[in-house]
């Protein structure tokens, strides 16, 4: 799933490392994540939201209306 | 990669159970080779070296349980599924082999040495399509 996790991260100028511990994951899943290899559960994503203080949808892009805007 | 907490746990256990397995094998093996079982106790001594294997099982079950990284256990959800659909169709294709009278026949507990093999090439294919690393 396409997000803006990458430029959320370097707007605070936080490794992968860094965000990973913020969110007690591994760096790989944070990696996953951000390349869109991996999305993450519900909880998860929350808790990614409530980190950076923005609503989920603001960080990830909903496939559905990435789809619908494809059309 | 920083190792979870979950993963230290199962190595250890895996560790225990390996060792605990070595011995078991060996009394086994000496009791039957010098004849100093027999009757249902057979059956028992005959068995016993099965148990640590089914506790590596668990081990493995124990650890997606514990796992609190969802992605690192969605990793080895797909490596235990690669391990499983390998010595399954292993152990099919080789049972209509043997059927057909066309290979010897191997004991069945060679179907637990594939898929431990099997996890290894979940870790490969893991690597290979989601380039991640993953320990087992």
């Amino acid at each position: 799933m396409e997000n803006r996790l990458r430029v959320l991260r370097a707007e605070r100028a936080w490794s992968q490392q860094d965000l990973a511990e913020r969110l007690e994951v591994s760096r790989q899943s944070v990696n996953a994540i951000e390349t869109g290899k991996y999305d993450p559960s519900l909880p998860l994503a929350f808790r990614i939201a409530e980190l950076f203080e923005r609503p989920i949808e603001e960080i990830f892009v909903s496939p559905s209306r990435r789809s619908s805007k494809a059309i | 990669m920083n190792r979870s907490p979950a993963i230290k746990r199962y190595n250890q256990r895996v560790i225990w159970l390996s060792l605990l397995y070595v011995v078991v094998l060996i009394a086994a093996v000496y009791g039957f080779n010098r004849q100093l079982v027999g009757g249902p106790l057979a059956y028992i001594a005959a068995v016993l070296p099965a148990v640590p294997i089914i506790g590596i099982f668990a081990a493995m079950g124990r650890y997606l349980v514990e796992e609190q990284d969802e992605y690192v256990r969605m990793l080895t959800v797909r490596q235990s599924l690669w391990a499983t659909g390998l010595a399954l169709s292993v152990a099919t294709i080789w049972g209509f082999l043997e059927s057909f009278e066309l290979v010897g026949h191997i004991d069945s507990y060679y179907v637990a040495i594939v898929w431990f093999g099997g996890l290894g090439l979940g870790a490969i294919i893991n690597r290979l399509t989601l380039g991640a690393q993953v320990r087992c």
